[in-house]
């Protein structure tokens, strides 16, 4: 097997596993902050626009550990340098 | 397929490249300054007045509310750059649903732009409230031993605030582009239409963390703070509340 298809090879295995672990952390971490912001809403509700204001600030947060590892995962399928950098050494 | 609108070149001469990114933030710009000029040419402080001068007063009160509510202080300081990247952002993103648009917030120099911006007000904003040598030596709060993590904090957050901001926006419109291989029909818009929840939900996020870390960077007085929750109560309810005691 030569070095380009092994690279290809490895770094649609990689994505896929990049994406794979880095949704499980956020979702579980989001659907309990979810649950734990429902049950606040349930005990008062006269706060609930602030409640809903920080859940949101907070989810935002939380998912853009997710959104990392989708970033990484796109620039291994379509913009993979070393994918890049191996085929301009065979061309040249 | 593309990820980046930056390689969608209009025009090019020597080394000036005019891509998709900065038509786009370009047209943004001229159309929520051409438009605000307009509105505001003829402003009338009566209660008579013209649609558009009242969608902006409900524009300018709105986040108005929002700093003071966040910040719990006096929203003036921070309304100009606060507004101007909530509504920059909140028309970008809303302009991917227009056929042949993108977003330039889809790019990651345009939020890596944003995000610099936000990170050089931080130290403005702070030194101008609390003088140079106050402010740098929060820095080295609560020991001398946190000034390196303070330092990379402050440049952690901006590399997130520009990498969320891009992977959202950029997502939503590749995520269109791989459904509509697969389901043409119907699907395509009820994600587009989510995009459209997600991209004002992102506008908002990054403007309230701005405010966050701008706020942050500040020492709060308690007397302002005191102030700024005392106009949230009409004057009608201070004489109620005056009669009660």
């Amino acid at each position: 097997m030569d070095a380009v298809s092994i690279i290809g090879m490895v770094s649609i295995i990689i994505s896929g596993i990049t994406i794979a672990v880095g949704s499980v952390g956020p979702a579980l971490g989001e659907g309990r902050a979810l649950s734990q912001a429902l049950m606040a809403i349930a005990q008062q509700p006269d706060e609930s626009a602030t409640i809903t204001r920080t859940l949101f600030v907070g989810l935002a947060m939380v998912e853009s550990t997710a959104i990392y590892c989708f970033v990484i995962s796109l620039i291994l399928i379509f913009a993979n340098p070393f994918w890049d950098y191996v085929i301009k050494l065979g061309g040249g | 397929m593309e990820i980046t609108t930056d390689h969608i070149i209009f025009w090019e001469w020597e080394f000036i490249h005019i891509n998709a990114t900065l038509v786009y933030s370009w047209g943004v710009m001229t159309l929520l300054v051409v438009g605000s000029w307009l509105v505001s040419r003829r402003l009338s402080s009566g209660t008579k007045m013209s649609r558009w001068q009242n969608l902006l007063e409900v524009l300018v009160t709105m986040i108005q509310d929002q700093i003071r509510e966040a910040s719990r202080q006096e929203p003036r300081h921070y309304l100009p750059f606060i507004g101007t990247l909530f509504l920059f952002i909140l028309v970008s993103n809303i302009i991917d649903v227009i056929p042949g648009v993108s977003a330039p917030t889809s790019s990651l120099s345009t939020t890596a732009a944003l995000a610099s911006c936000v990170f050089v007000a931080v130290p403005v904003f702070g030194i101008a409230q609390q003088g140079l040598r106050a402010y740098l030596a929060h820095y080295t709060k609560p020991s001398l031993l946190m000034l390196p993590f303070n330092i990379i904090g402050e440049l952690s957050r901006t590399i997130a605030l520009a990498i969320r901001l891009f992977g959202n926006m950029m997502s939503g419109s590749l995520i269109v582009a791989i459904l509509l291989s697969l389901a043409p029909l119907f699907f395509p818009v009820l994600v587009q239409a989510f995009g459209l929840l997600i991209g004002v939900i992102q506008a908002y996020v990054f403007s309230i963390l701005a405010l966050v870390y701008i706020a942050s960077g500040q020492r709060v007085k308690q007397h302002e703070l005191e102030e700024a929750l005392n106009e949230d109560i009409s004057p009608e309810d201070q004489d109620l509340h005056e009669n009660i005691n």
